[in-house]
């Protein structure tokens, strides 16, 4: 927990956000329209005796009393999937339409790419890319325990990433949820932090702003890239939207966060980032009861 | 490349066939809506893929032929031995449509099919692989497939899907 006192001088209410650090985080599921609708999940859950409370910027999120959603009836016919509210955030910012061609560079285990196909009404295709073959097998599973079949997986170092396999090079529209320090998750994590450093940080930092700078040049002109973590840390976050910004054709684009949140920081250690980095938005536990969280939306250039 | 990354198209009928055995998209389509009078219609804008040995994909949309990836849509069907079996989570996905070769089971059959164990059931029609279903929220829902046999419904949901549920 020591780790998060640097963070003191950037968090409004510093107390509240260590005492919610140290709840549990609340149980959420999301429901899959491929297969169901939020009213069926709810008269199963009836049926079951299974409490549960709407969450309320989504009527497909619903928060669950039982602390093993994986073994309902609704998870094993693929109607809900365990997904943290912040969680469902950045798809619901990036809102695909049904019909395009979007990009996950870092999907699996494939909570976020199963509910971007979602908001694709499982057509036009989805591109799960991971560099990491083990995880892509619960990404595979997880996709087609929800019935979808719109979904391409690759095994490749996001950072080199091309659409060769395909008839196309680029997408309309990406999703770069980045491997992190994942400190938000301390609450559904206690030992999340327990390997902690700043150089570990700083590594992070490097292969961000890496595949950050691949998604962005793989979509389309106009089209939107929406960068998001599970951490506090501004190297992961405004710094590497600072250098994208920086080194890319593209720009910061204000969100429509439907929950309580705090903008980028453009300060921190000593470093200055662009004053558009505001735009960002930081989401920390004692906001809404969640985990924390960091989303920014991009715009590609012309 | 390794076969087991590579996806080839199924040819749309036997004349267009190049590879001897490999099934064709109307055989696929023919065999859905033979065995359980699933709408050939049901897939159109959908392709089918052949990975491994008899192994069929289903996807949305289309994508070059071969494309090598590590995924396309969803594991369909088995094509290699006598019987054709579907998987579970096509027949979640397709077989709602299911008229024929369907058997319905209570909710403590449905727990005991969920959880991988074969069951002495009644059934009129033939032996083979059936679709079972549950009625959950006013609807007749597909859990999976049970192979029928000497009076048993005998569960072929796989291993990682296998539930034992708690609460129901």
């Amino acid at each position: 927990m020591e780790v998060l006192e640097r963070y003191r001088p950037i968090i409004d209410d510093f107390e509240a956000f260590e005492a919610a650090c140290r709840r549990p985080l609340p149980k959420v599921v999301r429901v899959n329209p491929i297969k169901t609708t939020p009213a069926a999940v709810q008269s199963l859950f009836d049926t079951t005796g299974i409490a549960y409370e709407p969450v309320d910027w989504s009527d497909r999120l619903l928060r669950l009393a039982t602390d093993a959603p994986g073994r309902t009836l609704g998870w094993y016919l693929g109607w809900v999937h365990g997904q943290e509210e912040v969680s469902a955030l950045p798809a619901h910012l990036l809102d695909p339409a049904p019909g395009d061609r979007v990009l996950d560079a870092c999907a699996a285990p494939g909570s976020k790419t199963t509910q971007l196909a979602a908001l694709m009404d499982d057509r036009g295709r989805l591109i799960a890319n991971d560099s990491n073959l083990g995880r892509l097998s619960a990404l595979r599973s997880n996709a087609e325990r929800l019935g979808l079949t719109n979904v391409a997986v690759t095994n490749r170092d996001g950072r080199e990433l091309s659409f060769e396999a395909f008839s196309f090079d680029r997408v309309d529209a990406a999703l770069v949820d980045v491997p992190c320090s994942c400190e938000g998750t301390i609450r559904k994590n206690p030992d999340a932090l327990d390997r902690w450093s700043r150089d570990h940080v700083e590594g992070l930092s490097g292969v961000q702003k890496g595949l950050l700078r691949r998604a962005v040049r793989l979509t389309a002109p106009g089209g939107r890239v929406v960068y998001s973590t599970c951490t506090f840390a501004p190297e992961e976050n405004e710094a590497v939207l600072d250098h994208v910004l920086e080194k890319e054709d593209c720009r910061l684009v204000d969100q429509d966060l439907p929950i309580e949140h705090a903008p980028g920081v453009t300060k921190w250690n000593g470093e200055t980032y662009d004053p558009a980095v505001r735009r960002a938005a930081r989401i920390y536990p004692h906001h809404n009861d969640t985990g924390g969280f960091f989303c920014a939306t991009i715009e590609v250039g012309a | 490349m390794t076969d087991s990354e590579r996806f080839d198209r199924l040819p749309a009928t036997a004349a267009d066939r190049s590879v001897n055995d490999r099934p064709t998209r109307e055989d696929v389509c023919t065999w859905w809506s033979d065995r359980y009078g699933i709408p050939q219609a049901t897939f159109d804008g959908f392709s089918f893929w052949e990975r491994g040995n008899g192994k069929i994909w289903v996807a949305r949309g289309t994508e070059p032929d071969p494309v090598a990836i590590q995924g396309l849509g969803m594991l369909a069907l088995r094509t290699r031995g006598e019987h054709w079996k579907p998987t579970t989570n096509a027949v979640q996905r397709f077989g709602a449509a299911a008229t024929r070769n369907v058997i319905a089971l209570s909710p403590e059959e449905a727990r005991a099919f969920i959880a991988g164990e074969d069951q002495e059931l009644s059934w009129d029609g033939d032996w083979g692989y059936l679709i079972a279903t549950l009625s959950v929220a006013d609807r007749s829902v597909p859990l999976g497939v049970g192979l029928y046999v000497y009076g048993e419904l005998r569960s072929t949901v796989p291993k990682g899907r296998r539930r034992e549920l708690s609460p129901w």
